[in-house]
């Protein structure tokens, strides 16, 4: 590669390709659009979108709800900043400290690593949606926080697992909910608290 | 995060043609778990970001008597739960060492295998190489290279499954750089040590991508991996190995080794390999198996400790293989 190709501005000028392109991102926008106002989200087809607004409908907690979004707008930004979701908290920006888990299609996942409009057609279940769950109730009645920033994230993942593994002894449920963190160091409460939803315990 | 363009499309040919020809002016968005992190802190700032999550063709695992064939789009947790995955119980092992129940279902094999280097040169936007070398070889250099690493590229690789999948004969198959275009390799002529910083540590070009992995079929089952971390946690592991061994009433009729985290590929340890080749596996050559694994390591200044940690994790992959307790915790 030449010096002089690396000198110039990478999207100097116009391109056929790049126009194609931008075409097609008009045509997609307004299909999104459309999938707002009706039909399946989840056509938020092929073409290219961006980098401006989009509309999008997301399934959140098993509520339509639509939103704007760019395409770098994270599931857990709309989350928070759109729909007044804020249990799941923006602690790590890559995700490593398990703060901002969330359910999409029943799994768990980072939404600071999901774009939202990854989400667009999948069913995303947040810990506001696990009200009433025996979950939550165990930690209340374990004392599973401290500072209960992280709490929400270790809800779902929580949740998420004893989904999979509903029998899992503390062994298990110690190697399980290795995704998540505790900066106040509340883990003993925290498994107690997974042990009593295995056991059936705290109301549960 | 740098404000993007962003293609879902449906066909691998589809994504192919939306990728651009230069490094960096567009990312292929898998699981995210590692592209959104770096995205955010604007170590790669793609113009376009193609999500190859809503290609069917690269999801799922199918199985014939030849082996079995795993869409890169497949998650984690999916190899974890599939019976087809139960013939190759070490990449089970080593899906379960990454140990976060959200980098399992959230990453996806091609991801794990793509994913960028944990060198905190890399991630704190010092390049690729960070100055040719030079940052890590005065800096601090505890968790980069003890092989491979007399030319600029001093980070480690950052897979955790890429050992264990060489170390049981992957190819991949890859399509691009057109339309159409596709090829079969073997898992190592995928990884590759840049020479400066317009190359990436892969051997594909830019508009290429890995759609498929395919494993032979192990009727042996003697494949094992180790790896050395830091305590519980889902940090990255300070060494690691794979070996995978043909063996006859406890002789080795053919071995593979490979290592991770100690060399900017996973590092094929073939000297090792070799000598075990005739030999009964026991305690006693597994133990000198792994002293000659690391007989030519290069050490930098801060990181001689690995080492010992790559010798080690030899010595208990080799000992798993062998069906001996690998002699750690």
């Amino acid at each position: 590669m030449k010096d002089s190709k690396h000198l110039r501005p990478p999207k100097a000028g116009f391109s056929r390709r790049d126009f194609l392109k931008g075409s097609g991102a008009a045509a997609a926008a307004t299909a999104i659009g459309e999938g707002v106002s009706g039909a399946v989200a989840a056509e938020a087809g092929s073409s290219v979108v961006g980098p401006g607004p989009v509309s999008i409908a997301l399934n959140v907690n098993g509520q339509r709800r639509s939103a704007t979004v760019e395409p770098r707008t994270t599931l857990l930004e709309v989350l928070r900043y759109q729909f007044d979701l804020t249990g799941a908290k923006p602690i790590s920006e890559d995700g490593s400290s398990g703060g901002s888990t969330v359910l999409l299609d029943g799994k768990p996942v980072s939404a600071s690593t999901v774009l939202a409009l990854e989400a667009v057609g999948r069913e995303v279940r947040t810990v506001e949606g696990l009200h009433g769950d025996p979950v939550p109730a165990a930690f209340v009645a374990n004392d599973g926080q401290q500072c209960g920033f992280c709490t929400p994230g270790f809800v779902v993942a929580v949740r998420a697992f004893l989904d999979k593994h509903p029998s899992a002894s503390e062994a298990e449920i110690r190697a399980g909910l290795n995704g998540n963190i505790c900066r106040c160091g509340t883990y003993a409460n925290i498994i107690q608290a997974v042990l009593d939803v295995v056991k059936g315990g705290s109301d549960g | 995060m740098k404000a993007f363009r962003y293609a879902s499309p449906r066909v691998e040919d589809e994504a192919v043609d939306l990728l651009e020809d230069r490094w960096g002016a567009s990312e292929l968005l898998a699981g995210g778990t590692d592209l959104v992190g770096l995205m955010k802190k604007m170590v790669v700032t793609p113009e376009l970001v193609v999500s190859v999550n809503r290609i069917d063709s690269m999801r799922g695992i199918t199985a014939d008597s030849t082996g079995v064939t795993i869409g890169a789009g497949t998650h984690l947790d999916e190899l974890l739960d599939s019976p087809l995955m139960d013939d190759y119980p070490a990449v089970k092992q080593a899906i379960r060492n990454i140990d976060s129940l959200q980098l399992q279902s959230q990453s996806t094999v091609g991801g794990e295998l793509c994913q960028r280097p944990r060198c905190w040169y890399f991630r704190n936007g010092y390049g690729l190489l960070a100055d040719q070398g030079r940052h890590v070889v005065e800096g601090e250099n505890q968790y980069h290279a003890i092989f491979g690493n007399s030319g600029p590229a001093k980070f480690v690789s950052a897979s955790r499954l890429a050992p264990v999948l060489m170390a049981l004969g992957a190819e991949i198959r890859v399509v691009g750089p057109s339309p159409g275009d596709e090829t079969t390799m073997p898992l190592e002529f995928f990884y590759r040590i840049p020479r400066n910083e317009r190359q990436r540590e892969t051997s594909l070009e830019p508009r290429q991508m890995i759609t498929h992995i395919r494993l032979p079929a192990d009727a042996e089952r003697s494949c094992a991996v180790y790896e050395v971390r830091r305590g519980a946690g889902p940090a990255d592991p300070l060494a690691a190995a794979a070996a995978h061994c043909r063996l006859r009433d406890g002789v080795v009729e053919a071995a593979r080794i490979y290592l991770g985290q100690v060399a900017p590929t996973p590092w094929n340890v073939e000297e090792a390999a070799r000598w075990l080749v005739g030999r009964t596996l026991d305690e006693r050559t597994a133990r000198e198996a792994g002293e000659i694994a690391v007989a030519r390591a290069t050490p930098l200044s801060k990181n001689a400790y690995k080492v010992q940690l790559a010798r080690v994790s030899v010595e208990r992959a080799l000992r798993l293989v062998a069906g001996l307790d690998c002699g750690g915790f």
